[in-house]
């Protein structure tokens, strides 16, 4: 496993405020090292070629099954595998810590791509509910609409629906950045702790309801900001990288970025700045 | 947890009983204590067709009292005697199963006082009365009922159906989904979800003299609706009313004779997926239900929070 070490160097990312907070007590903020890179290893990782092409029909098979099937091509050394009639199966494509193309010619159910970390997917279809939960990098393409819990708990990478979303978008979402190119549901970024949201239509009720960090810009209507979230001034900062952002994921390269919300964490609820003395003791 | 699906062909009849079957099996990892069936079949419309239990199925995991089958043959005699009272001819009757009756029946007066009658025989109950509506439940996943009833050949319009996993009330007949929207016929609901303030709701609605058969939240549901319409309201009206009236998360559907409608919780706290075309809307708990009627790729999305959509035949 890799040793991380925290780099000295501030990166574009933590200039542009990306990182803004800083942990402190037990919890550490450590930033990967690219000096490190070579020590990384996952196990269960193979090294694939892209050009190296091949399909599997899951059509009749169950969802264990089809992931085992991407695992042995992985591991004969296929790095671009296109799968056929997912037909709404659950589960397909998770767990995969490798790099990799992948292509799903239809639709996912539920957890479809979840925790994976280094791939990158186009599904050609709708995502049923936590489409890529606990995703830590990599990239996820999905054509049409996703359902609710999109990008569950992500720490990294990015997931971007070309359609619309269902509710809780990017709850507890640590990280990445999901953009969505129409509208949301309700409770969009809920207890959402670091990372971005880009909503390109209109986002439900309760908008960042909770949230410890991160931001959130949305082009249309907002129904409601949830507790403790705020709109704060949308900088040239981050514009420039809301173009540049939306130019990499080839969705609504022309938005008019300068009219979006951004919306922050107030952070003043209970766990800023009002701690009773046993919840205090309780935190610690 | 718990599992929904109904569709609707607009414009055109098909075999329900057979999609709604497919479409509830695809969903029977979410439940198989019971599965229930809301069929509106190809009828003349002259008669009602009342789908009756006079006792509970007593096998296959259920909850209920074990008793002797010759209280069922007690229990039909006696409501033969008082279908007689009421001036309800009997046209056709058919015994499914020894606890389980379907009747077609002439009769043109109140249903309300019609269902009371009935249902004072202990352990009778109205699973459903409707000049096209057959509700058909029973313990199981959905292919073991639809082969229980012969339910493949049901040719209709539209349907809704159930798989249950029970949580808060029975493994029994009763606390099955379908619940008919007593006493207005052709009216049946299913849901997937909890509602919190059920007990609130069930005492004021029975001061009201609606009833409840059932500990099943769920049920509160058709009979909440079936009040709103006793009082004016539309089907549409009373599901949009329900979104603050009823408490909790859930996602229902109610069917009548010529309408399917579906609502949202204000959470979304509850999946659904819907496809929607000129000539067929079809929805579900998860997407793999509308595959099992639409295997080709299909446009599908979730409604959001709050919604209330209303679809005619």
């Amino acid at each position: 496993m890799a040793n991380l070490k925290t780099s000295e160097k501030k990166t574009k990312a933590q200039s542009m405020g990306l990182h803004s907070e800083v942990l402190t007590g037990k919890t550490q903020q450590k930033f990967f090292n690219p000096d490190e890179a070579e020590n990384f290893y996952y196990f269960g990782t193979y090294d694939v070629d892209f050009n190296k092409r091949t399909e599997i029909d899951v059509k009749n098979m169950e969802c264990r099954e089809a992931n085992k099937k991407i695992d042995e091509l992985m591991k004969d050394g296929y790095g671009t595998i296109v799968i056929k009639n997912p037909q709404g199966k659950h589960s397909l494509g998770v767990g995969i810590l490798n790099k990799l193309n992948l292509i799903f010619e239809g639709s996912l159910g539920y957890f479809g791509c979840g925790s994976m970390d280094g791939p990158i997917v186009r599904i050609n279809g709708r995502v049923g509910w936590s489409c890529a939960e606990n995703m830590m990098a990599g990239k996820v393409v999905i054509e049409k609409n996703a359902g609710s819990c999109f990008g569950a708990a992500i720490r990294g990478g990015d997931l971007i629906c070309k359609g619309s979303v269902g509710a809780r978008t990017g709850i507890d979402q640590k990280g990445g950045t999901i953009i969505i190119g129409g509208d949301a549901g309700a409770f969009t970024g809920f207890m959402m702790q670091r990372g971005r949201i880009i909503i390109l239509g209109d986002v439900g009720i309760n908008l960042g309801d909770s949230m410890y960090d991160g931001t959130i810009f949305v082009g249309g209507k907002i129904g409601s900001f949830g507790s403790d979230a705020v709109e704060a001034e949308l900088t040239d900062s981050d514009q420039d990288w809301l173009r540049r952002k939306l130019k990499v994921a080839e969705i609504g390269e022309n938005f008019d970025v300068s009219k979006m919300t951004k919306v922050v964490a107030g952070k003043k609820l209970w766990n800023y700045d009002a701690l009773e003395p046993t919840e205090k003791k309780g935190a610690i | 947890m718990c599992g929904i699906a109904g569709l609707i062909h607009r414009g055109n009849t098909s075999n329900v009983g057979f999609e709604l079957q497919g479409m509830l099996q695809a969903l029977k990892h979410r439940g198989e204590d019971s599965t229930g069936y809301a069929l509106y079949g190809k009828t003349d419309g002259q008669n009602f067709i009342m789908r009756f239990k006079v006792g509970e199925n007593v096998g296959e995991g259920s909850t209920s009292v074990m008793e002797d089958v010759s209280v069922y043959d007690e229990r039909k005699k006696i409501v033969d005697g008082y279908l007689s009272d009421l001036g309800a001819k009997i046209i056709k009757e058919e015994r499914i199963l020894p606890y389980s009756l379907r009747y077609e029946i002439e009769y043109d007066k109140d249903l309300m006082e019609f269902s009371q009658k009935i249902e004072s025989v202990p352990g009778v109950e109205i699973l459903s009365m409707g000049k096209s509506l057959e509700v058909i439940k029973d313990l199981g996943n959905a292919e073991a009922v639809c082969k229980r009833y012969n339910l493949d050949k049901l040719v209709g319009t539209h349907a809704i159906g159930h798989a249950r996993m029970a949580t808060e009330s029975g493994v029994d007949i009763k606390s099955a989904h379908p619940f008919w929207g007593y006493p207005f016929s052709d009216v049946s609901v299913v849901h997937n979800g909890q509602l919190t303030n059920y007990w609130n709701n069930r005492r004021v609605l029975e001061n009201k003299g609606m009833r409840f058969m059932s500990e099943c939240d769920s049920e509160l549901i058709a009979v909440y609706l079936a009040e709103k319409m006793r009082n004016g309201a539309t089907l549409e009206e009373g599901m949009k009313e329900s979104l603050t009236g009823l408490d909790g998360v859930f996602t229902y559907f109610v069917a009548t004779k010529d309408s399917l409608g579906m609502a949202k919780d204000t959470m979304a706290a509850k999946p659904l997926v819907l496809y929607e075309s000129d000539d067929l809307v079809a929805m579900g708990s998860e997407e793999i239900a509308i595959r099992s009627v639409l295997p080709q790729e299909i446009e599908t999305y979730d409604p959001f929070d709050g919604e209330v959509k209303v679809w005619q035949i």
